[in-house]
């Protein structure tokens, strides 16, 4: 299928506050949120993004809805360049692609009931009023709050954190977008609440033929929604393929790590040692060569001379490591 | 048992009436065990440890009940001594319960001098050794908490609870929040230092898969009750009160086969007006017109050193055929209350 | 896609736009019951509006008019009696007049000056921190330049190149008091701006404009009522030390003038106290009141949320 969303060599550098010393010595020092990352999303795929915290994830997500925008490298959607949207254009793509968010009680104005929330797209979209409650029933029955009567008069703290992430589902789903970011759309709710959110988000997806793209730090979670996933590791992608091929058979070092943290709810599987020590490094000086060299059990010479090409290793997977590991 | 509750009862006074917290919650710790705390947010886990720490909010008071450590029965106005030196807390968003005006060194330091009389230098080696313990680096101590990560911020909130030597260690949800490999790496952290302390401790989390990587045993809570306990291997293995296997069906697991997640339909109860009799009634599928007139009791055997698996179900000696059929989907997705199996 | 619209959908009931800023001035007017500073404040400020509106009916006689005695004689430095309650000034004025229409001015003043701030103050500060960069430094360092300007001297120096003109000295104040809102303003917005629903309203394709209004602007709103607050207490302290200073516009009735009178006519010495103590008291009273009124409204500025 033809790509919907393409990710070309893409950086994103934010400058950080400098010391006193870097200013002496005119130093302009960066987080390298994101340093060249390439990759494309088919039509109606559903791709997992996955990685420890600060690795870009969210970055990342929001340089594909067009928050912010790419030092260099471009990002295209449906063939057009983001970068060079202005205008009746922009407004369109804004029509076409939404976001859900980590927290849903930080996702919607505590001062807007939630019709006024929901209702937000349209009025941005210039969809005249009187449609306004027809979508809006619609966008509820497509979440299962079917009983909207009791919810559009409230305010946000009066719902429950899943409820809340229900009507931020509503509200990306009321333009009928074509494309769906969710950075970690259930880390902040509690379990017995997850899985609802997830087989929603599932079904959601099916129904309306979204290309979406899911971002997590949980590979267990991820299964559930993802065919396709992306590891990212300070910045970069270090594994791309089939995530049931990712989770049974991780090729790169840091994905098994990965795997092997995602914690199990029997006692009885075996407790395997987490293969890698210590915390991600400091994304404003990254190690030279392959990034994951510090704590990387395999590394060797080379890797601190030369940076892993992602290469491909089968059809649709490709691994970013100097092993020999096909 | 280093630590038993006994019929515990918080309530909370506010606007909207009495919030009945915790309703009649008893557990054990025993010595040296690692014992977790699960349920859905609101059930009363993080109200039953600052109950015990003694460290309730303003408007919480102990209702009934008994807190026994060590043998003997503690409550608000004896707990203050045994703070820190014998049992200590890390309290859950640990993120912020550091000071952000003070180095990271500085607070653990102040610890050790103020509630340990320490020396001076003595208690910078000491935060050094704590620092070492959940492995910081000991040059990370002259950092302020603005500059930790997530993670490090949870092992300088456990060097710190930990500097008194305890003997008894209550967490509450240390590792929510975290990625899982820092999750992960924390939680081996605890466990090395359980066994090299020989410390006890409480684990409070409403993640199962939490509870079986690291814990000993497993008290579920529902609505403020405690609805399940017993051994780790049992109760997640062999569940037999209604709601632990729904919790468990809820639960992704990234070995196993199954490509469904099952959620259990509705939310928990209002404490302030919990249903009678057995309050998972509006959610069971397993339940009985006699469940919402009868509260189930649970059962207080002890078995050895641990506890004894038992379960506050009035149909807990079914629990075997229940459970086959609380594996089928279908079974959650019958949202009538009363209906049979 | 979403479904084509059913008939017998639960039709919602229409809600207007611009609601969200409601329920904040619900919450506003309501702050004073729970406070009793703000409402000692309020009730300070409503009394002195009437005394203000009605102060013809009041105090029938005209301020700046010479009186006489029956015999005849310029009715000067007369204690309080029946017809002049607070007795008369070196000229034969009436002073009970001068302090009842002094009101008019002074909340002229206090008001004027409180409008201009709160709005230079808030849009500055909206746009300094939602649009960051080159704005918010430019903008910034204006208001750094505005800060270190002495008080007084300033407002002096500059009534003294327009004029003593009271509206003079009420754009002096505002040129003064601005950067202060506009800076807290601008660090609030600059966290607002962070925040996940704003972030969701541009994703939705809101402009600045709206983003700027409707998500950003009723959160601060209270913000500038605090400052509005404190800056009527400063205008009505400065406009009455310029007259006291003998730098104001001597035909005004205000206050200010009024001390200024009865410094140099020496009625200090006279132990004239009617003359000059009531003025003091209104002009501290006015003053405390908006510090009063202002603490109260930082206390609702930050709306802890209900429940959760
Ligand atoms: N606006 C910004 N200014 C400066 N640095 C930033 C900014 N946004 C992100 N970063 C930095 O870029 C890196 C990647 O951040 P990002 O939020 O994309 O991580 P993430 O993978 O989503 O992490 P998490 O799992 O914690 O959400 C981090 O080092 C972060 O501190
Ligand atoms: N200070 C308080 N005042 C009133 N109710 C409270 C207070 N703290 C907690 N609660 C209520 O008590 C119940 C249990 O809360 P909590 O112990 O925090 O649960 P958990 O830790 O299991 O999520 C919830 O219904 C919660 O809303
Ligand atoms: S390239 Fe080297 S250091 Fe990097 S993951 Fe492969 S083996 Fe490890
Ligand atoms: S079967 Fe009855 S007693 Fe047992 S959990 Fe269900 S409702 Fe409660
Ligand atoms: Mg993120
Ligand atoms: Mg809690």
């Amino acid at each position: 299928m033809a790509a919907l969303v393409s990710v070309r060599d893409v950086v994103k550098h934010f400058p950080v506050s400098r010391s006193l010393g870097e200013v002496v010595r005119r130093a302009r020092p960066v987080v390298r949120a994101l340093d060249g990352v390439s990759f494309e999303v088919g039509a109606g795929d559903a791709v997992a993004i996955v990685g420890e915290s600060g690795c870009g994830k969210t970055t990342l997500g929001r340089l594909m809805l067009k928050l912010v925008e790419p030092t260099t490298g471009s990002i295209s959607f449906d063939g057009a360049a983001l970068g060079g949207l202005k205008g009746p254009a922009l407004r369109e793509f804004r029509r076409q692609a939404q976001l859900v968010f980590q927290n849903p009680f930080d996702a919607l104005n505590p001062r807007f009931t939630i019709y006024r929330a929901v209702a937000e797209p349209l009025v941005n979209a210039g969809i005249a009023e009187a449609e306004h409650a027809d979508r809006i029933a619609a966008a509820f029955r497509r979440v299962h709050l079917p009983d909207l009567d009791r919810y559009l008069d409230k305010y946000p703290h009066q719902l429950s954190g899943g409820q809340l992430q229900r009507v931020v589902l509503a509200r990306a789903l009321v333009l009928a977008p074509r494309f769906l970011v969710a950075d970690e759309p259930v880390s902040m709710l509690d379990v017995s609440v997850r899985a609802g959110i997830l087989a929603l988000m599932r079904e959601v997806r099916d129904a309306m033929g979204l290309t979406a793209i899911y971002i997590s730090h949980d590979l267990a979670l991820v299964r559930y929604l993802c065919d396709r996933t992306l590891v990212m590791y300070l910045g970069t992608i270090v594994e791309d393929g089939p995530t049931e091929e990712i989770v049974r058979r991780p090729r790169h070092p840091y994905s098994r790590a990965l795997v092997a943290a995602v914690p199990v709810p029997d006692p009885d599987q075996s407790r395997q040692p987490l293969p890698i020590k210590g915390n991600v490094p400091d994304a404003r000086e990254p190690p030279s060569g392959c990034r994951f060299r510090d704590r990387c059990p395999h590394a060797f010479a080379r890797c601190a001379d030369e940076p892993p090409p992602l290469r491909a290793i089968a059809d649709g997977h490709r691994v970013a490591c100097h092993l020999e590991i096909a | 048992m280093i630590l038993e509750v006994d019929g515990l009862q918080i309530h909370y006074g506010t606007a909207g009436g009495t919030v009945r917290a915790v309703d009649g919650a008893s557990f054990a710790v025993p010595e040296g065990r690692i014992v977790g705390l699960v349920g859905e947010s609101g059930c009363g886990k993080t109200t039953a440890v600052r109950a015990i720490m003694g460290v309730l909010a303003e408007n919480g008071r102990r209702a009934g009940g008994r807190v026994v450590f060590k043998g003997k029965p503690i409550d608000e106005t004896n707990t203050r001594p045994l703070l820190w030196r014998d049992i200590a807390y890390v309290p859950q968003s640990a993120m912020s319960s550091l000071d952000p005006v003070y180095t990271v060194g500085a607070q653990i330091v102040e610890v050790l001098t103020k509630r340990g009389r320490h020396g001076k230098t003595a208690a910078r080696a000491r935060a050094a050794e704590l620092f070492d313990l959940v492995g910081l680096s000991e040059n990370r101590l002259r950092d302020y908490p603005h500059q930790f990560s997530g993670g490090m911020r949870q092992r300088a909130a456990i060097a710190m609870a930990l500097a008194l030597e305890p003997s008894l260690l209550l967490a509450d949800e240390p590792v929510t929040a975290l990625d899982v490999i820092v999750q992960r790496q924390i939680l081996d952290t605890l466990r090395a230092l359980q066994q090299r302390l020989k410390l006890s401790m409480v684990l409070v989390t409403h993640d199962i898969s939490v509870v079986a990587y690291l814990c000993d045993e497993v008290v579920v809570m529902y609505a403020g009750q405690v609805i399940e306990s017993g051994p780790v291997r049992e109760v997640l293995g062999r569940p037999r009160h209604p709601y632990t296997m729904g919790l468990r069906n809820a639960f992704p697991d990234l070995m196993s086969d199954a490509l469904e997640l099952v959620p259990i339909a509705g939310s928990p109860p209002d404490l302030a007006d919990p249903p009678p009799g057995c309050r998972f009634t509006p959610r069971c599928p397993f339940a009985l017109a006699a469940c919402s007139t009868r509260p189930a009791a649970i059962g207080s055997d002890r078995a050895g050193a641990g506890n004894a698996h038992v379960s506050a179900c009035l149909r807990d000696g079914e629990a075997d055929h229940l459970r086959t059929f609380a594996l089928d989907p279908v079974t959650w997705q019958r949202s009538s209350a009363y209906a049979t199996s | 896609m979403v479904d084509a619209p059913e008939t017998g959908v639960i039709a919602a009931p229409r809600r207007g736009r611009g609601q969200s800023i409601l329920p904040v001035l619900r919450r506003m007017a309501a702050m004073p019951l729970k406070d009793p500073f703000a409402f000692a404040g309020l009730t300070i400020y409503v009394l002195f509006a009437l005394v203000a509106l009605l102060a013809d009916q009041l105090a029938p006689v005209d301020p700046l008019e010479i009186l006489f005695t029956k015999a005849g004689k310029v009715a000067a430095n007369l204690g309080p009696s029946g017809e002049f309650p607070l007795g008369t000034t070196n000229l034969g004025r009436d002073i009970y007049a001068q302090l009842v229409h002094g009101t008019r001015s002074a909340l002229a003043v206090g008001l004027s000056a409180a409008i201009i701030v709160a709005t230079v103050g808030t849009v500055v500060g909206l746009v300094a921190g939602y649009f960051g960069g080159t704005t918010d430094a430019v903008l910034m360092r204006i208001a750094d330049m505005a800060l270190s300007l002495p008080f007084l001297p300033f407002v002096i120096v500059l009534t003294g190149f327009l004029g003593a003109d009271t509206s003079n000295i009420v754009l002096a104040v505002a040129l003064l008091l601005w950067p202060n809102s506009a800076r807290v303003i601008r660090s609030q917005v600059l966290s607002l701006r962070e925040r996940a629903y704003v972030e969701a309203a541009r994703v939705t394709g809101a402009s600045h404009a709206r983003i700027l209004f409707v998500h950003i602007a009723p959160n601060i709103l209270p913000l500038s009522f605090v400052y509005a607050a404190i800056a009527i207490g400063w205008a009505i302290i400065t406009e009455a030390s310029v007259n006291f200073l003998g730098f104001g516009d001597p035909t005004s009735v205000s206050w200010g003038m009024m001390l200024q009178d009865a410094f140099t006519s020496q009625a200090l010495s006279r132990g004239q106290y009617a003359w000059f103590v009531p003025p003091g008291i209104c002009i501290i009273l006015v003053v405390v009141a908006g510090f009063f009124i202002s603490r109260g409204y930082e206390e609702v500025f930050m709306p802890r949320l209900r429940g959760r």
